[in-house]
């Protein structure tokens, strides 16, 4: 019975396109006194297929409606939605609804059931036969991390807040839907889960390349998610749309600037890795060496120390030029203890943090062996992100504000959901 | 006592004035009534619940029934019960013995059903609601599958009021000489016999009671595993992990 499906763990399956063309939602002034959701005003964007756009703005700026007119819970007062050409507004309202997955802040478990009845609600609404709902929903739990033997028969009080919150998100994936909608999903749980949830979010979505719209009030959040953000100000205005960087490099208001905050500098450090910096060779030393080479070739560079390294080239530390040996060999107690090691996937951010921590001007990056790659500085961040930030200014002017067009370098920034491995060694003051 | 003694004469649990059949018409009664009433109740209750329409109106007009003693209904119904005897074609004697009592007691069951209908569907946490719609459950289907296993357990509250106020209540059928047993309780003040009634009120109480402690029963089977107590058999077996407050999903 279950021969057949063993291997993949989730088909990738189609993404939609998702166009907003001009859709406005008012509401009158009797919804507004009783609080109703904030109103939308005009909006055009387009997501492309298998893309996260992430719409964020504050509280009352229409982004929870907007969501929500994608799968029909509001309609607008005027403009079309379309996905993937075709205009929603003539399909049937369950019928959308089940080839859309919806995620809540509140997860909206049904307390009554289990796990897997919870996780097989939409195929359960397509008819699909009990073994196959119940392969489906074992599939999704080990899918989120979640061993199906021990979770599939539980209850949503029995589990934690950021178990339900993947359970959440296994149930809109049950009917491997090509779109999602997710409203806040990581919004109810402590910051540490929230992070890890988010990291885990990325990587599924790396293999199922969904069309997703995700909704938060975190601009941090935002940056992080999306390949596209839609900033919404109050009264439902697009502020601007584009790739996080975009925003963050060139704010296309002083509201943005002001949303995104005055650490947009170190926001846009976050989104990329060192492995994005151009990493020359860099001279070293290897243990055994002759001290009297080493001295003569230390005189060709500026750089006032010399990095030793092992015979697999693993850095083992820096010789200050001074302490050079007039004769002899060099050995490992000779050098000054490491500063951090950074790996290529460290975020620039968390780079100079470290750096900067250790009062140092130079990380070490090595690969998965421990093996030299290059050296990162303060100074090759700042040069690097300055020149991006040149070249990506002229081709944002002339851009169509509000178009779909906003594409263009998202390719390779992608920090990626794998977190920081970066091993700072404690550092010397005055090390390098 | 007297009241023992009277329990204990064997002429008193036999034939048509016996303790089985007095019971067996006091409960006859009741659960006709209790049927009407749900059949009432029961629909408008949820449709209120469910839709949050017109409940204020829904809820004003069946707490009238609650406000007019059931003595009251029944002197006013009896009259117009007896006239339309010949034009609907039923017996004057049901008309005299039955009617009546049986409308006063569906009325006075029709408002606990409904509220308590419209007030359990109205606790279903609202993101549930709001989850299922948006994954594409019909409206009857998130009344079914959602609202009325989250709130059966309310709903059967309601059943339980009214369960009682009726047992209650149809003793008044004796004034208009139907039986049950508040014949025991109406012929005892009538011959001054007073361990007739309280052997009366003593039956009425204990069946009440009994029917409640039923209804209870009922209402904890019905309540849904996963909203329990974690004590509950069963579920403890499952609870390995700490719990956080059942129900709400959240």
């Amino acid at each position: 019975m279950h021969s057949q499906t063993t291997g993949h763990a989730v088909s990738r399956s189609r993404a939609a396109t998702v166009e907003f063309d001009h859709v406005t939602k008012h509401y009158d002034s009797v919804q507004n006194r009783r609080g109703a959701a904030g109103a939308v005003d005009d909006l055009s964007f387009t997501v492309p297929a298998g893309k996260i756009c992430v719409l964020v703005g504050p509280s009352g700026c229409g982004k929870t409606t907007s969501l929500k007119m994608v799968n029909r819970l509001i309609e607008p007062t005027s403009g079309r939605i379309r996905i993937d050409s075709v205009d929603i507004s003539t399909r049937e309202r369950t019928e959308l609804r089940r080839g859309i997955g919806y995620v809540i802040q509140q997860v909206g478990l049904f307390p009554h059931q289990t796990i897997e009845e919870n996780v097989a609600t939409v195929p359960r609404l397509l008819g699909w036969q009990t073994a196959r709902r119940r392969e489906r929903a074992h599939e999704l739990l080990a899918l989120i991390g979640l061993d199906p033997a021990k979770y599939a028969r539980r209850y949503p009080a029995q589990l934690s807040g950021g178990e339900r919150q993947r359970v959440g998100v296994a149930r809109a994936l049950a009917a491997d839907p090509p779109i999602m909608l997710m409203d806040e999903p990581f919004g109810a749980v402590d910051p540490i889960v929230r992070e890890r949830l988010q990291n885990e979010f990325l990587r599924l979505q790396e293999d199922l390349a969904k069309t997703i719209l995700f909704v938060t009030h975190d601009i941090d959040e935002a940056i992080k998610m999306g390949d596209l953000v839609a900033v919404l100000e109050v009264g439902g205005k697009l502020a601007q749309f584009g790739p996080p960087e975009e925003m963050l490099a060139n704010p296309a208001s002083d509201f943005v600037a002001r949303f995104v905050g005055t650490d947009r500098g170190l926001k846009l450090l976050s989104l990329f890795r060192v492995g994005h910096l151009p990493m020359a060779e860099f001279p070293t030393v290897r243990v055994g060496d002759d001290a009297g080479t080493a001295r003569r070739r230390s005189r060709t560079h500026a750089f006032p120390y010399e990095l030793l390294v092992d015979d697999g080239r693993r850095p083992i530390g820096w010789i200050p030029d001074k302490a050079i040996p007039e004769e002899g060999a060099l050995t490992a107690d000779q050098a000054v203890p490491m500063s951090p090691r950074l790996d290529r996937r460290t975020t620039l951010k968390d780079a100079l943090s470290l750096l900067l921590d250790a009062n140092v001007q130079a990380g070490v990056v090595v690969d998965r062996h421990g093996a030299l790659v290059g050296v990162v500085t303060v100074d090759e961040i700042a040069a690097w992100m300055r020149q991006r930030n040149a070249s990506l200014g002229e081709t944002v002017e002339g851009r169509d504000g509000t178009g779909a067009s906003a594409e263009g370098g998202t390719e390779d920034r992608r920090a990626g959901p794998h977190g920081v491995d970066a091993h700072p060694a404690p550092a010397a003051a005055d090390s390098p | 006592m007297d009241v023992i003694a009277w329990f204990t004469d064997p002429a008193h649990w036999s034939g048509f004035d016996g303790i089985p059949t007095r019971i067996a018409e006091h409960l006859v009664l009741c659960a006709a009534a209790l049927l009407a009433a749900t059949l009432i109740g029961l629909p408008i209750g949820l449709y209120i619940g469910h839709t949050g329409r017109a409940a204020n109106l829904a809820i004003n007009i069946a707490n009238i029934g609650r406000a007019i003693p059931s003595y009251a209904v029944l002197v006013m119904l009896l009259p117009i019960s007896l006239g339309l005897a010949p034009t609907l074609g039923y017996s004057p004697t049901i008309g005299l013995r039955i009617i009546p009592t049986f409308l006063a007691m569906a009325l006075l069951a029709i408002p606990p059903i409904l509220v308590n209908a419209y007030a359990g569907l109205q606790s279903v946490d609202r993101d549930l609601i709001e989850a299922g719609r948006g994954q594409g459950l019909r409206e009857g289907q998130i009344l079914r599958g959602i609202e009325i296993p989250l709130a059966s357990s309310v709903i059967v509250g309601g059943f339980r009021t009214a369960a009682l106020q009726v047992i209650a209540t149809a003793t008044i059928g004796a004034i208009v000489s139907y039986g049950g047993l508040g014949r025991y309780i109406i012929d005892g003040i009538a011959r001054n016999d007073l361990p007739r009634v309280v052997a009366g009120a003593v039956l009425v109480a204990g069946l009440a009671i009994a029917i409640d402690l039923a209804l209870a029963g009922l209402q904890r089977l019905l309540t849904p595993r996963g909203l329990r107590r974690p004590t509950t058999r069963g579920f403890t077996e499952l609870a390995e992990v700490p719990q956080p407050a059942a129900g709400g999903g959240v």
